[in-house]
């Protein structure tokens, strides 16, 4: 019981955290920084500006800490070390290059370790250098043509502008994408994992043997079991909705009544599944490894986590047999997209049609386990 | 070792209807290559209370469960009350309650609880299953827990739950599968009263599975003997006696102080010897048969520098019954207590679990 409330809380708030939903919150990351550059004909002005301009605009946005480095080495074994992520180097022949009309280089070095900071590292540091280019050929080209101004400068340098809009407003943020699938894979896994519990618990303790010497209808012994997960995964699906919504601000774009609609046709079409695999296995234990082998790669295949596109094609094969794909795009769809009925039609067919196939399967497999 | 003298049946000239209520039929199950229950028949009259003795693994609780409707036999047919129990299985239902050897209860509902929850399985109004709780547990001696969560019962008061629950639907037959094992002596005197008092007064026809000779010597009219999946012999417990008694066939107790494996062989040499059982380090449980079998031991013991400080003539018992018809003990795992047989065919019988 205290699972039921426990487990998609601890997802849910584990997920949101690690995938923070306003993309840079990183800040303060600690960068060494070093002028190497010996100047060209006494002057270093080149190599200063460009410091100054560097710390000038950290300052605004926060993000890195400068501690002082003797030389590309001392960097590396600080970044080694673990005293530092990353570090910004101008190299010696930097003034004679910008002097002489060429390219200035920067070099700039990076934590291998780790992909995710050092790649931040790269994007905030470009964004510095390609604006601080942009300044610096602004005034350039103001002093080449008097045609050109303040006003124009700009347009001059960089004819283009990129803006981007998606289909609904707002900026999604990588929560938002997981949220519908986390929520799918949730209540699938409870249901999943609850019915052989359910069922071969019962088996285990004799309860189902006092229930099946009774003049009752078979089925609504799996029936019973079967409403009985139902209202748990539901349970634990509005549970995740409600986190996601109140802790995470995920917008909900589409019907709340079609989430659950199809929250309730995922469990459907697991169901099936559920009962065959109790069904097959001897004892509660093997049934339950029977489900963790099935989930596992359903977790990462279903492109809960990971978007299916960046798989390899035998793995996105694999990932269109497995209903999660369908029940989590389909959520992701309504609730980020905003999607209708008739925008999820493929979806909603696959995922019927499974359930169909898995309870008519399931039910005289049952039958069979129980007289057996 | 405990021996049993069996009393006189007190159901012996109890007037039974002479009407078949069971009809077993040539009934077999097979697990795969194991088969479990091998062409059993018999028959069970109205009112009569039959055992199934035989060691764990003989095939006893899966003939239990092909009647009750719980496991579909591979082979042959059994019918209770004229209903088949494969093709009109919830008929059957109607008319059956069983007490298996696994305590069908959740620990975490009451006594009442739980019995409200079976009870209303079956099709019996509000008002009259509430009643007949309340009379159950009254008949039980479990009314002062009945709000009590089972799971803090003792064995014995959840056997008598176990029972009950099985009366619910107040069977015509009521299978009993193992209902004393576990319990101790107290405990399992006020479940063979119940029993013999409930069919006694209900005239429940009782089918009950167990390897404990005084359950099958105290209760049952007939009692059938079960081993690797066959009836060997079914009969009353007098007449079964009789089939050692009737063939020459003595049992001598043996007390010695230097009883040496080496003496156990040379006894179990001797021609007129069936079965040889060491009982601990001093007793020797003998079967003999012909005129000078007594002489014979005797010898062949002196013979060998053995001394004997005691020796008696035994009444068969049923223990020494299913000896002289398989070939070896009902023993098994669950009963510890017992001394090994030293006389083995096939290795001791497993219990299995499903």
């Amino acid at each position: 019981m205290v699972l039921l409330v426990l487990m998609p809380m601890f997802m849910m708030v584990m997920v949101g955290f690690i995938y923070p939903s306003n993309g840079s919150s990183m800040s303060n990351l600690p960068v060494a920084l070093v002028n190497e550059d010996v100047g060209y004909g006494n002057s270093t002005i080149a190599s200063q500006t460009f410091t100054m301009v560097l710390r000038q605009i950290n300052d605004k946005t926060g993000i890195m800490v400068f501690s002082n480095a003797s030389s590309v080495g001392d960097i590396k074994s600080m970044v080694q070390k673990g005293d530092i992520y990353g570090g910004i180097v101008v190299p010696s022949n930097f003034s004679t290059s910008i002097l002489n009309g060429k390219q200035g280089t920067l070099i700039i070095v990076t934590d291998q370790s780790n992909p995710q900071i050092s790649v931040t590292i790269q994007g905030v540091l470009s964004a510095v250098f390609d604006q601080m280019g942009t300044m610096l050929a602004q005034q350039k080209v103001q002093m080449l043509s008097p045609a050109v101004n303040a006003n124009n400068s700009l347009a001059i340098v960089k004819p283009y502008k990129v803006q981007t809009e998606g289909v609904v407003g707002g900026n999604p943020s990588y929560f938002d994408f997981i949220a519908p699938g986390l929520m799918a894979m949730t209540v699938m896994m409870s249901v999943m994992t609850g019915l052989p519990v359910a069922i071969s618990q019962e088996k285990e303790i004799g309860t189902l043997d006092g229930m099946m010497v009774a003049p009752i209808n078979r089925l609504s012994i799996i029936l019973g079991k079967t409403l009985g997960q139902t209202a748990r995964g539901l349970i634990q699906g509005v549970l995740i909705l409600v986190l996601s919504v109140g802790l995470f601000g995920v917008a909900i774009q589409g019907s709340i009544l079609l989430v659950f609609g199809l929250l309730l046709l995922g469990i459907f079409s697991f169901v099936g599944l559920g009962i065959v695999i109790t069904s097959f296995a001897k004892d509660q234990e093997t049934a339950q490894m029977m489900m963790m082998t099935l989930m596992f790669p359903m977790m990462f295949l279903s492109g809960v986590f990971f978007p299916i596109q960046q798989m390899p094609w035998y793995m996105q094969d694999i990932s269109k047999v497995l209903p999660l794909t369908y029940a989590s795009e389909a959520l992701r769809k309504v609730m980020v997209l905003g999607a209708g009925i008739p925008e999820i039609t493929t979806e909603l067919t696959v995922l019927i049609a499974f359930g169909v196939v898995m309870t008519a399967i399931a039910v005289p497999v049952f039958r069979r386990m129980m007289t057996r | 070792m405990l021996v049993y003298i069996a009393p006189k049946n007190i159901f012996g000239d109890f007037p039974l209807e002479n009407e078949s209520i069971i009809e077993v039929e040539n009934l077999t199950k097979t697990f795969n290559d194991f088969v479990a229950v091998d062409d059993i028949s018999f028959d069970v009259k109205k009112g009569e209370i039959l055992g199934l003795l035989g060691p764990n693994g003989a095939g006893k609780s899966t003939t239990l469960r092909m009647l009750s409707t719980l496991a579909r036999p591979t082979k042959g047919t059994a019918t209770i009350g004229g209903y088949d129990v494969v093709k009109n299985d919830t008929n059957v239902r109607k008319l059956i309650g069983i007490v298996s050897e696994k305590m069908i209860m959740y620990n975490r509902l009451t006594a009442r609880e739980n019995l409200r929850f079976f009870g209303s399985l079956f099709n019996i109004p509000k008002d009259v299953l509430a009643k007949r709780i309340e009379e159950l547990l009254e008949l039980v001696q479990l009314t002062k827990w009945k709000d009590s969560q089972v799971g803090t019962f003792s064995t014995g008061m959840r056997q008598r739950m176990n029972v009950i629950r099985a009366l619910l639907n107040l069977p015509q037959v009521l299978f009993l599968d193992e209902p004393t094992m576990g319990l101790d002596p107290q405990s399992s005197v006020e479940i063979r009263e119940f029993i013999k008092k409930l069919n006694r007064e209900n005239k429940t026809t009782i089918i009950i599975t167990t390897h404990m000779m005084v359950d099958a010597d105290l209760l049952c009219d007939r009692i059938g003997i079960m081993d690797h999946g066959k009836i060997v012999a079914l009969d009353t417990s007098t007449n079964l006696k009789k089939l050692i008694s009737g063939v020459g066939t003595t049992i001598l107790n043996l007390e010695m102080a230097n009883l040496t494996s080496e003496l156990v062989e040379t006894v179990r040499a001797l021609k007129c010897a069936d079965s040889v059982t060491q009982e601990n380090s001093t007793h020797l449980k003998i079967l003999v048969h012909g005129d000078e079998a007594f002489d014979s031991v005797i010898d062949a013991i002196r013979a060998k520098n053995g001394k004997i400080d005691s020796m008696e003539n035994l009444q068969p018992t049923l223990e020494d019954v299913f000896l002289h018809l398989t070939g070896h003990q009902v023993r098994d795992t669950a009963d510890q207590k017992m001394p090994m047989a030293t006389h083995r065919r096939f290795g001791a019988p497993q219990g299995r679990t499903r």
